[in-house]
């Protein structure tokens, strides 16, 4: 497999209100495998989002490199093929929906990139039914749920045909029903349409549905593997301020007290089979 | 215990007479004790914001009455002005409403409008920033240069400071980490404790409220779907999923077991009372 | 409440008029108006009137509504008809202490008004029959020639239509700033006109700060998204001239003719 997104030795700082630098990261490398659905798990300020905006040249190295399929960020003429393969949506479903119809904000990005008219209804139509959005094309976006703006913003991204989406706490913002909307459906592109999903959260019950967890703690990758490899670690989570799935912390509560129960029994439906031999023995 | 609130025959109807009519609040009738902490919860539309802003005399009834300490809040404009000092609200995403230029100022703004002399103003900011963790040394910083999660302690000691006898929280918690969830939750809790006030938690996430209330009130399309304690609730967990809520994760757990015949209480929602449940399961085959 | 507010003031509809070209919808207004401004007497006012009373038949649009748009102007309406009617010089009808009324006086009124409810009015139905976004794309279309002299077409076409996406979104949060300052104890509604004023300081600055914030975030997300100015820019509905529209032009142009020669026998 190829890499969607390699960050060589990346170095970033933020410029505070009163001058001063806030180092972000100190030589981060990571690379993420094309098609692969990977998220990203952090408390607030461990440089996530900083993370995110480096994915398609919003922001830039200050040290290092990023590769985005093969181009290099900084280089200023190979923009809009960055951002065109890599498409970004926000926490905040209001600030980043451009018309006040949903069919002509999904045509916004397809328009900015100077295709033809029948093409980009054609891709509009398209996006909006893989995002099950497309029966309330001509709908006004100040109407719809807080789920329903995200699934919009995602099939505004989509009319750009990206290989790879990232998204940047997307359902902080949501009720649980929305939540469920939202994660399903990057859920669904990943796996049906193959695109590279990068999912920043710090909800760990939406981080359980990816291939692999990378944890984040002050700029630095603290764990990385697949959600059972990481979520097993339950101390270091807490002390990274993050949550831990119930599961796994009765089991390694049980375990303590002498129990053997498997440590990555994740999902309720494994945990409570574990525990249901564990109990008949 | 004494009832603080009793809410009788409420009913809200948005936009009478338009094409955008519509009913938020259908009969609702419910008591809050004294002293209580409540956890309100439903799903989005399902009246929970048009009921808060009912508490506190904000919008007023369609029909039916808020009785506040027995009193109608709607009885003439000084008890309606009153009942926003003795009912604190902080809405959703609170921190969107600061706008002095120190947090000391902005945590003053409420306590200014109740009239109450600069010293007593003074007093009531020191202690509401204690409440909600902040040093004293940032009394002085502009709010706007904090990070969101500390803009919205400011914000919550704002509403604190008025020192209301019932304070209601609108998702208190939306979109901060789970460390910042968890240190707020206590904060709210911590003030419960020492102020004896009585605290409504409107919330959609059932793990959080479960841990915290005395009895929790589900809503449903604009009427009382239950109101009892957490685990008489969580006995009702199919009702909860099919109403469009979840339950919390023990509970989920424990529900799968019950389904698997273990001789569980499928309404066990707090990870001690689940981990000693299976321990003495456990212990008590080992005895057999 | 200020939810309560109908806006773009756009009554939705599949007439011969909504279907027209935005472009030729807003040609005929400046045609209109032309016309209006050259009527003297009855017989070119009353074709102005026919002309309206046909279109807003056809569009189906409530007379209700368009009274509705003329309320907030009555009082001005009053105050030139009353100027009219006493300040003009001709042959005096009526003589009381200050106040002389002529016989010009009362026709000058007259029209006065008539103009300008036929001017409010038929401005009223561009709106009441186009959607924002179709104006929009009207005006853009229409002022692109002046992309020549490097006027910014494009531009003030996307801030209108970014400003008609966050009228609705701003006024939620300005109904939400209000209703959690009133929940501090704010009041807006007692004291002199300065202590008003200075009570709104606390609903104005945080929605000052929210817009600078959501301004920086759309500009964010419309840079993910590719923006990079007007240069190369297509669309996806493009605008067709059909031959309805010819019809109206024909017929713009025919009430135009007719209002420029009835004039000079000065009916």
């Amino acid at each position: 497999m190829t890499d969607a997104i390699i960050a060589n030795d990346l170095h970033f700082s933020y410029t505070q209100y009163d001058e001063s630098k806030k180092p972000i990261f100190q030589g981060l490398n990571l690379s993420i495998a094309e098609g692969s659905f990977v998220a990203v798990l952090g408390h607030n300020g461990c440089g996530k989002s900083t993370l995110a905006k480096h994915m398609n040249a919003i922001l830039l190295p200050e040290g290092g490199k990023v590769y985005v399929f093969g181009y290099n960020t900084s280089e200023d003429e190979k923009l809009l093929d960055i951002r065109r393969n890599v498409g970004m949506v926000f926490q905040n479903p209001d600030n980043q929906m451009v018309a006040n119809v949903v069919e002509e904000d999904v045509a916004f990005a397809p328009e900015n990139l100077g295709i033809a008219p029948q093409e980009i209804r054609k891709r509009v139509d398209e996006a909006l039914k893989t995002v099950g959005m497309y029966d309330y094309r001509s709908h006004a976006p100040h109407l719809l749920s807080g789920g329903q703006k995200q699934r919009v913003a995602i099939a505004g991204v989509l009319a750009m045909q990206p290989k790879c989406i990232v998204l940047d706490e997307p359902t902080a913002m949501l009720d649980p029903h929305g939540r469920e909307e939202v994660i399903s459906t990057i859920e669904q592109l990943n796996r049906e349409k193959g695109i590279t999903v990068i999912l920043i959260t710090h909800h760990m019950s939406e981080a359980t549905r990816a291939d692999r967890v990378i944890v984040m703690d002050k700029g630095h990758i603290l764990l990385d593997g697949t959600p059972k490899e990481v979520f097993v670690h339950t101390e270091l989570l807490k002390k990274a301020g993050l949550d831990v799935p119930v599961t796994t912390e009765i089991i390694s509560q049980l375990n303590r007290t002498g129990a053997k129960l498997p440590s990555d029994a994740l999902s309720i439906e494994e945990c409570a089979q574990a525990l249901c031999a564990w109990l008949k023995v | 215990m004494s009832a603080i609130i009793e809410v009788k025959n409420l009913s809200h109807t948005y936009s009478i007479g338009t094409p955008f009519e519509h009913k938020a609040v259908v009969n609702m009738n419910f008591t809050v004790e004294k002293g209580e902490f409540l956890g309100i919860i439903g799903h989005t539309g399902s009246g929970k914001s048009t009921l808060m802003q009912h508490l506190n005399g904000l919008l007023k009834p369609t029909e039916g009455e808020i009785l506040l300490g027995g009193e109608n809040i709607h009885k003439d404009k000084q008890t309606t002005r009153a009942a926003r000092f003795r009912v604190g609200l902080v809405f959703q995403y609170p921190e969107h409403q600061i706008f002095e230029e120190t947090v000391y100022k902005d945590i003053a703004f409420g306590p200014k409008n109740m009239g109450l002399s600069a010293d007593e103003i003074h007093q009531r900011v020191l202690r509401a920033a204690a409440f909600v963790g902040l040093k004293e040394e940032d009394l002085e910083l502009s709010p706007f240069n904090l990070s969101g999660g500390q803009m919205r302690r400011v914000a919550i000691a704002g509403v604190i400071a008025m020192e209301p006898e019932v304070i209601i929280f609108d998702e208190p918690t939306a979109g901060l980490d789970p460390a910042g969830c968890k240190s707020l939750l206590s904060n709210i809790k911590d003030y419960q404790k020492a102020t004896g006030a009585t605290v409504l938690m409107v919330s959609h996430s059932m793990d959080d409220v479960a841990l915290l209330a005395d009895r929790l009130l589900v809503l449903n399309e604009g009427s009382v779907e239950m109101l009892a304690t957490p685990s008489q609730v969580f006995v009702h967990a199919e009702r909860l999923q099919q109403i469009g809520l979840t339950v919390p994760q023990v509970t989920a757990l424990f529900l799968r077991l019950k389904q698997l015949g273990i001789s569980v209480d499928p309404a066990t929602y707090t990870l001690d009372s689940a981990v000693a449940q299976l321990l003495s399961l456990k212990g008590g085959k080992r005895h057999a | 409440m200020l939810k309560d507010i109908t806006l773009g003031q756009y009554f939705p509809g599949n007439t011969f008029v909504h279907r027209l070209d935005p472009r030729t919808k807003l040609l005929m207004v400046i045609v209109y108006i032309i016309a209006l401004f050259l009527c003297e007497w009855f017989v070119t006012y009353g074709i102005m009137l026919t002309f309206l009373a046909v279109t807003v038949a056809i569009s189906r649009i409530r007379l209700k509504a368009l009274f509705k748009g003329l309320k907030p102007l009555i009082f001005i309406i009053i105050f030139t008809a009353l100027i009219n009617l006493f300040y003009s010089d001709g042959e005096v009808l009526v003589k009381f202490w200050i106040f002389t009324i002529t016989k010009e006086g009362i026709f000058n009124a007259f029209f006065l008004v008539l103009r300008i409810m036929l001017l409010v009015t038929g401005t009223f139905m561009l709106t009441y029959t186009t959607s924002p976004i179709a104006l929009t794309d009207g005006i853009e279309s229409l002022l692109s020639p002046l992309k020549k002299v490097r006027f910014p077409v494009h531009e003030l076409a996307m801030m209108m239509s970014i400003a008609l996406r966050f009228i609705p979104t701003l006024i939620e949060e300005t109904d939400k700033v209000i209703s959690a300052q009133k929940a501090r104890g704010a009041d807006f509604e007692t004291g002199n006109i300065f202590r008003r004023a200075k009570a709104l300081i606390p609903i104005l600055i945080p929605l000052f700060v929210s817009a600078f914030r959501r301004a920086d975030e759309l500009a964010t997300a419309m840079e993910c998204r590719c923006y990079h100015g007007g240069k190369g820019r297509t669309k996806m509905k493009q605008l067709h001239y059909r031959l309805a529209d010819l019809f109206a032009f024909l017929i713009g142009a025919a009430i135009l003719a007719s209002v420029i020669i009835l004039r000079h026998y000065g009916l």
